[in-house]
């Protein structure tokens, strides 16, 4: 055996294995549950080494209510105090639909990136890769969400309902996140590279949550118009929203808000892991 | 003899490609094959298949006993990978990485975090520790993937071009690395584009092109089979080219190759070189050069395949990894 001068501070005397020797046939769920909670916590403490991302998530929101309830609050309604009571719940479901941009940008990344064969080489899950990342997407979602519940509430935003009610709505914008993550999923898989995904954001995401009633009501629309905003479930889901914590309708819109999730998950689920299959 | 790594017949086609033609290796327990070949022959679409990535077309393999396909948590419990695309992730430190994958293993909490110690020391990466991957070297980089590897002690471990794109001094301090995992029984199979580092490394090597396996047995046998070093003359005047031609085919025993002005011909016998000076000393040839260096990879495809390596590029899209 050749040496060199390159000095190595170990010796053949390994520590004993850490890893039991005997050989599992599978994971069971409680074990897959616990990777699941590893690779979720992996993806939150990537924030701490890029507090970029904690802007992203953060700033991005204030700025939307800021800029919307200052700069059109004031045109549209009468006051912007008075725009903030039509457009919060709106807001926080067209920035929902932006934080769930996340899962499928960082799971490009990691196949992109060669982290996601490294995981898969590993004896845990098959799905703890992908429910570890939609986990930690989550507490990202759950963070911006109160984050702009605060700003709304020091901007003069006020419940009309109950807190029973804001909590239901909160549940039902997380679910419905929960859903669409499966949108971003198959667009992380699919696309080549991480700014692919973000272009996705820009060029879907961004007319789709503005063609709805989060900004503006409905009827000042030209009537051509009106039907494509009514179906599209990013108005479905504010006015779902509003119901439960200002005023308005509840039981239609959140039914359809209930049925368009399933439907979008029923949908993007299955296409997302065939095409992650066929990927990696 | 016991194998920790036997296939047969794999084959595995992207779209149009064929990855993998139908691939057969076997590597006893304890010791290291290499797998030789140039871009985009199917070195990593196997190590891919082997270490349960990708599901083979067709035919079978075993990893330490059990089924790549069917048995695939049982063979990711024995094995490590370390590739090109099998990456720790750069945005966390060393340390994180490490107790990541020592958490997923179900190792606890404490044990994790004094398993990353120990591997980061024994690595020489413990001043690193604490610093996210994206700022170390290239050669700190790899010593982590390969430490990211070892933390559930594998038995069998793939090592996919361990040393492509580092410098010698990263490279020679890589080899010694792996050495020390043989020197504690760890079954290696290690692919490479390197003649030398199969070389240095491998008990056995298989070369493979266009997915197909075109040479086996070990470092010398297979040397001796495509000449380990090329002779290359150049003579001062360019009328003497076949002169030195002849002068070199009677005493190498093969057809030599002109390429501009010089000779060049496979040889295996180093004393050749003194025969070759005097003969064409006597013919009053001068010489401008007379060199006998190391085969290159590209020399030894020459000889087994009678084409040359192709050029470093299209890998990924032939082993399909992006969309």
């Amino acid at each position: 055996m050749t040496t060199t001068d390159v000095s190595l501070r170990t010796s053949s005397n390994r520590p004993a294995p850490d890893r039991p020797q005997d050989i599992k046939p599978r994971v069971t769920p409680v074990e897959g549950l616990r990777q699941t909670l590893t690779l979720a916590w992996r993806t939150l403490i990537q924030i701490r080494h890029n507090p970029w991302e904690l802007g992203d998530f953060s700033i991005q929101p204030i700025i939307f209510v800021l800029l919307f309830t200052y700069v059109f609050g004031g045109a549209i309604a009468d006051s912007p105090t008075e725009y903030l009571q039509y457009a919060m719940p709106g807001i926080i479901v067209m920035n929902m639909f932006f934080v769930t941009m996340y899962v499928g940008q960082g799971l490009n990344m990691d196949i992109t990136k060669g982290v996601f064969d490294r995981l898969r080489s590993l004896p845990i899950a098959r799905w703890a890769p992908l429910s570890g990342r939609i986990l930690a997407d989550m507490v990202k979602q759950a963070w911006s969400i109160v984050l702009l519940l605060v700003v709304g509430f020091i901007l003069g935003f006020r419940l009309g309902t109950s807190v029973a009610g804001l909590a239901a709505a909160f549940l039902l914008i997380m679910f419905f996140a929960l859903c669409f993550s499966w949108v971003t999923v198959l667009v992380g898989v699919l696309a080549a590279d991480p700014e692919k995904v973000q272009l996705f954001g820009f060029t879907v995401l961004f007319p789709v949550t503005f063609l709805s009633a989060v900004f503006v009501p409905i009827e000042t629309m030209p009537g051509w118009l009106q039907p494509v905003v009514k179906a599209n479930p990013v108005t479905i889901l504010s006015d779902a929203a509003r119901g439960l914590m200002v005023e308005g309708p509840v039981a239609r819109p959140l039914l359809l808000s209930l049925i368009w999730a399933v439907a979008i998950a029923a949908v993007f689920a299955p296409l997302s892991v065939r095409a992650l299959r066929r990927r990696v | 003899m016991s194998y920790a790594i036997q296939a047969e017949g794999l084959v595995k086609r992207f779209g149009e490609t064929t990855a993998l033609a139908g691939i057969d290796l076997t590597v006893p327990t304890g010791t290291v094959l290499g797998l030789l070949g140039p871009n985009g022959a199917g070195k990593t679409t196997a190590v891919r298949v082997l270490a349960t990535l990708l599901s083979p077309d067709e035919g079978r393999a075993t990893v330490g006993g059990y089924d790549v396909v069917e048995q695939g948590h049982q063979v990711r419990q024995l094995i490590g990978l370390t590739g090109q695309y099998a990456s720790v992730d750069e945005t966390l430190t060393g340390t994180e990485n490490l107790v990541l994958i020592a958490r997923l293993l179900g190792i606890p909490r404490d044990r994790a975090k004094a398993r990353a110690r120990d591997l980061l020391q024994e690595f020489r990466l413990d001043d690193a520790a604490n610093r996210a991957v994206k700022t170390y070297s290239g050669g700190m980089r790899r010593r982590l993937d390969l430490a990211a590897s070892l933390v559930g002690n594998p038995r069998i471990l793939f090592l996919d071009e361990p040393t492509t794109g580092l410098d010698p001094v990263a490279r020679l301090d890589m080899w010694d690395l792996v050495r020390l995992l043989v020197a504690d029984g760890v079954t290696v199979l290690l692919t490479t584009q390197y003649l030398d580092e199969a070389d240095e490394l491998a008990d056995d090597l298989v070369v493979i092109d266009h997915g197909k396996v075109i040479a086996t047995g070990s470092p010398d046998h297979l040397k001796a089979q495509v000449g380990a070093q090329s002779l290359v003359v150049r003579p001062a005047r360019a009328e003497h080219l076949e002169v030195v031609m002849s002068v070199v085919r009677d005493l190498a025993q093969v057809e030599p190759e002109v390429q501009g002005e010089r000779v060049t011909a496979a040889v295996s016998d180093p004393a050749l070189v003194p025969a070759v000076v005097r003969r064409l000393d006597d013919e009053g040839v001068i010489l401008d050069e007379l060199t006998l260096r190391s085969a290159s990879l590209d020399e030894v495809f020459l000889t087994l395949t009678g084409h040359r390596a192709e050029e470093p590029e299209g890998e990924r899209d032939k082993e399909g990894v992006s969309a």
